[in-house]
């Protein structure tokens, strides 16, 4: 057990930076590097190693049993795609909406389920369940209630009296009824982290804003907003990452159709996988790889320097 | 006055909209695993002609000599299993990384990500698996899954761990803990809302995965939850009302779960007001 | 120093104590030095009639002799793609049961079947096989599978009381068939029936059109596979897409074309709200089933060509049964081959799912009474006017015929732009398998 000198003891409560032993020392003492080691082990050893290494085959003609080197020809292939361009598209369309919605509607609902509102059980409750569900249920409900003819969504708003298009099969709409179910199915998450960064405010600030006679939407521009920040980077970077990778959804719902219409690059790598292409799909997770790094690496590093500012 | 009653204008109103939104999917399902085959094929919102629920449920449990029941053990174990590694090792992660900022961190953070981003290639990892003798067993499954979800476990952790105010630590040093003390003592109990987030995420994920147990833990008698549901939906043809039903069945376990973990995100968030 | 070493030792024996647990409970291989081999079939379709044909197969081979006992697997993604990811990564890593399930023809060329799977060429069975038959499931340097099924039609399927009522013949001639069509749709009902909610089903009218190919040259084929000829430059051949635009842009189809699913489709031409529906012969198993008073009502003909004299249909070969190179009991996994490929192989078939259509094996022999559907492909073989599907013909298969004739089919995409791209599309999956010249 580690003995402090009582000095030392007395030193470190008064928390005045100048009067503190190192820190580094002290660091080094109480929170040290072994912490890591069991987790990075199995996390190398079973994802990082066979990923990165996986990515030698990109260059190749793979069977999974021969492998023939073939240089950049699979990419190559991979970009003269005539569908590349729409998966693309699709691909940040679907990440981009995915994520902004999560945020805007997440931290909405963290908000007014904080907050001294009746049901909140309830609320919490439900909000959360669809998270539950895995994507195979998710998307075969929804395929049956976004039917064009026979489905709830539009047998309700015929009552309304609209004529409802055809969610999943009219080739400019799929992406974006895949776009609703998948906030649908994610706003829950998004809004249980900011309501685990929302309680962690302290509510002297809130208290001392309202002795300061601040109004309910400058204590949430002003206090709200900053620190809950680390909530924020959170659901952006989860969600973004979430979205731009997402294929199992729309596979369930509409296989990436009609057509190519609501393929994106996850998708069509796992179709190329499906018919054997192993080369060429790695080659496109490699794509995949530089694509997502290159939007979430930079979007990372902002937010978190935004975050040391404060 | 006023504001009370603003407030229950503002709760119905939630309430409402939270109902349509979230409750009616699910009352779809419900529908549907009331009704028999027929019933069923046309995919309607309407009151079930005969009720047949029952029926239903057994029929989905009898299915393939009760694969369904095989599907809830292997699931079951192989989430507690692999949920309770993955909490344990990766928020000891999150709170060194978190506590003790160093020039490798950028190093840490890409990795963190990169275990994110990068989608899995499945054949290199079975053949390491194979190489050390773990492939085809639930253990080496629950690795997997570990590896799978450590990044996500490590990057709220860490982002967390960043809010509560070191002198928590401190006193605890003075109370002379060690590091494993300190950590289990301090770090943990004030990380319960996130962790109980992360429990809950996490469980969800590795109980509905069908493609990892299917690649690395194949065969019938291995079968997970997820696997079930083909049993009603097949290239050809989809049993819509054993299928939902069969979705409602497997839905339970994760919403018992969630029900049970409420409790504790609510506690540790009525708790968790950390005085700064 | 100490201190800080424990730690270590306790988190390695954590994890070392769950790779133990985990051994546990994996399951080890059998080694049967006694008592009956057990054999696993893994069947993985999640298809009805399939399991069971396998479990009637299964079931008649056990009860025949008493060394080996075959267990059928059904468990697996029903989902096509999933399912070959699934298989393939299976052969790949050694972890196939005994025995599985597929497809013969073009699929199984992308399971390197050379390298992953055991060849039965010299084995005694094998020349009781049909030639087409042996040619679908063989490389240059081997013979991999036996029939598990039969070989059937694929063409349109239509609803004879409608014909009836409103006095059509069969078309024999592709402007025939859009005379009928126009005359159906004249009469308030739905002249085709296409169900794009399962994608796969929009690819028959092309699919089934290879007869009127291989009736203009029977060696396009193998010029197909030596890249000489494509789709888009063929006159002939680009009509397996322009027919497709032709249903389309005739109005014949059912409002729901786009969301539809298969079993809607079956019912509209067997209850009669639809005149035709193109599908492959295996689906009049289900209309038996789902609606067995109007079994009868339905009948079959090929997807017509220009001249009446060769109207001719299109026949796909069945799945097979296949091993892994690696089983660990060749000579059982054969013994039970043998069975398959034998007249009380075909039986059992025939004791699952009734009459389907002609069996691939010698000796075999179908029942009298047969589905009408079944029954319409008799003057086809009889006649000879058959040909297998290109796909039992030439590795070469576009991955995105689905896609691309789901475009065509609605109107999204002109049947010769289906026909380009889909060229462009075979030509990747060729350069994949590394064939020559492409």
């Amino acid at each position: 057990m580690a003995t402090i000198a009582p000095s030392d003891a007395t030193e470190a409560v008064v928390t005045s930076p100048g009067k503190r032993p190192p820190r580094r020392k002290y660091a080094q003492r109480m929170y040290p590097r072994w912490f890591l080691l069991p987790g990075a082990v199995i996390f190398f050893v079973l994802f990082i190693a066979p990923t990165f290494a996986s990515f030698y085959y990109a260059f190749t003609r793979w069977t999974l049993f021969d492998v023939e080197f073939i240089g950049f020809d699979n990419f190559v292939t991979f970009f003269t795609d005539p569908q590349l361009s729409k998966g693309f598209t699709n691909t940040l369309i679907f990440g981009t909406l995915t994520s902004g919605l999560k945020v805007v509607l997440g931290l909405l609902i963290g908000v007014l389920l904080t907050s001294e509102i009746w049901a909140r059980g309830y609320l919490r409750a439900v909000v959360f369940f669809p998270v539950l569900v895995s994507t195979v249920g998710v998307g075969i409900t929804f395929q049956a209630l976004m039917d064009p003819y026979d489905g709830l969504i539009n047998r309700a708003l015929a009552v309304v009296g609209i004529d409802g298009p055809g969610w999943l099969t009219n080739p400019d709409l799929a992406l974006y009824s895949i776009i609703i179910v998948d906030v649908w199915r994610g706003v829950g998450l998004a809004a249980l982290i900011y309501m685990a960064g929302l309680v962690a405010i302290p509510q002297e600030y809130y208290e001392a804003a309202k002795v300061d006679g601040a109004g309910a939407w400058h204590r949430f521009r002003n206090i709200t907003l900053p620190l809950v920040r680390p909530a924020t980077t959170t659901v952006i970077i989860l969600s973004l990452i979430g979205g731009l990778r997402e294929f199992q959804l729309i596979w369930v719902m509409t296989g990436g159709g009609p057509g190519f219409a609501s393929d994106v690059l996850a998708s069509v790598i796992y179709k190329q996988y499906a018919y054997g292409f192993y080369g060429l799909s790695t080659a496109g997770n490699v794509v995949l790889f530089v694509v997502v790094s290159a939007v979430i690496l930079p979007l990372f590093w902002w937010l978190n320097r935004k975050q040391t500012d404060l | 006055m006023n504001r009370t009653v603003s407030r229950h204008v503002y709760g119905a109103t939630a309430v409402l909209v939270s109902a349509i939104i979230f409750l009616v999917p699910f009352a779809f399902i419900l529908v549907q695993s009331f009704k028999t085959g027929p019933d069923s094929a046309s995919l309607s919102f309407t009151w079930p002609i005969d009720f047949v629920f029952w029926e239903n449920v057994v029929t989905v449990f009898q299915t393939r000599d009760y694969m369904l029941i095989t599907a809830f053990i292997n699931s079951t174990i192989l989430t507690v299993l692999s949920v309770s590694i993955m909490v344990v090792l990766a928020a000891m992660i999150g709170w060194v990384l978190a506590r003790r900022p160093s020039r490798w961190n950028p190093i840490f953070t890409f990795f963190i990500l990169a275990g994110l981003i990068v989608p899995p290639a499945i054949v290199p990892t079975a053949w390491i698996m194979q190489s050390l003798g773990i492939f085809n067993t639930l253990g080496g499954l629950a690795l997997v899954e570990v590896a799978y979800g450590m990044s996500f476990c490590v990057l709220l952790f860490r982002a967390f761990v960043s809010n509560i105010p070191r002198e928590l630590d401190e006193a605890a040093t003075i109370d002379g803990a060690g590091p494993i003390r300190l950590f289990f003592q301090v770090g943990f109990p004030l990380l319960k809302s996130v962790i109980v987030t992360a429990i809950v995420v996490q469980s969800v994920t590795v109980f509905n995965d069908f493609a990892n147990p299917l690649y690395f833990l194949p065969g019938e008698e291995n079968a997970t939850v997820q696997l079930t549901l083909f049993n009603f939906q097949s290239q050809f043809q989809t049993t819509w009302n054993l299928l939902f039903t069969d979705i409602l069945l497997i839905t339970i376990p994760p919403l018992l779960m969630y029900i049970f973990f409420n409790r504790q995100i609510v506690a540790g968030m009525t708790s968790g007001a950390i005085k700064g | 120093m100490t201190r800080r070493a424990r730690p270590i030792a306790l988190a390695g024996i954590a994890v070392a104590g769950i790779v133990l647990a985990g051994c546990a409970g994996g399951g080890g291989s059998s080694d049967d030095t006694e008592g009956p081999i057990t054999l696993k079939w893994f069947q993985g379709s999640g298809v009805e009639t399939n399991i069971a044909t396998a479990d009637a197969l299964a079931e008649a081979f056990n009860a025949s002799q008493s060394d080996i006992i075959v267990e059928v697997d059904a468990s697996g993604p029903s989902d096509s793609a999933a399912l070959d990811n699934l298989m393939k990564t299976r052969l790949a890593t050694n972890e196939m049961p005994d025995m599985f399930w597929y497809n013969s023809g073009s699929l199984l060329q992308a399971l390197s079947p050379d390298q992953t799977m055991l060849n039965i060429a010299d084995t005694d069975f094998v020349s009781n096989l049909d030639p087409a038959w042996v040619a679908a499931v063989s490389t240059a340097d081997g013979v991999f599978g036996v029939p598990v099924q039969t070989a059937g039609g694929g063409g349109f399927f239509y609803n004879i009381p409608m014909y009836e009522e409103l006095g059509l013949e069969v078309p024999n001639t592709w402007d025939e068939f859009l005379a009928n069509a126009d005359a159906i749709k004249d009469a308030g009902y739905t002249a085709v029936e296409m169900t794009f909610g399962d994608a796969w089903t929009s690819q028959i009218v092309t699919l089934a059109d290879f007869y009127n190919i291989w009736a203009s040259d029977n060696d396009w084929a193998a010029k197909y596979t030596a890249n000489e000829v494509n789709f888009a430059d063929d006159p002939v051949a680009v009509q397996s897409f322009t027919k497709l635009q032709d249903i389309y842009d005739g109005g014949y189809l059912n409002e729901d074309f786009a969301s539809a699913l298969l079993n809607d489709g079956l019912e509209a031409v067997a209850t009669g709200t639809a005149g035709h529906y193109p599908m492959l012969g295996f689906a009049q198993a289900t209309i038996a089933t789902n609606w067995p008073d109007n079994i009868d009502d339905v009948g079959f003909f090929g997807i017509p060509g220009e001249n009446a004299d060769e109207h001719g249909m299109t026949i796909w070969m069945p799945p097979a049964l296949y091993a892994p190179a690696n089983t660990e009991h060749p000579d059982a996994v054969k013994e039970f081959m043998a069975f398959v490929a034998s007249p009380a192989g075909c039986d059992a078939v025939t004791g699952a799912l009734g009459a389907t259509g002609a069996y691939l094996v010698e000796g075999c022999s179908v029942p009298d009474e047969a589905p009408r559907i079944v029954a319409d492909w008799g003057p086809y073989f009889d006649s000879g006017m058959i040909a297998p599907a290109l796909e039992f013909l030439s590795p070469v298969k576009g991955p995105n015929l689905m896609q691309i004739d789901v475009e065509v089919g609605s109107g999204v995409r002109s049947g010769e732009s289906g026909a380009e791209l889909y060229d462009a599309d075979a030509a990747k999956q060729a350069q994949q398998l590394g064939l020559e010249g492409w």
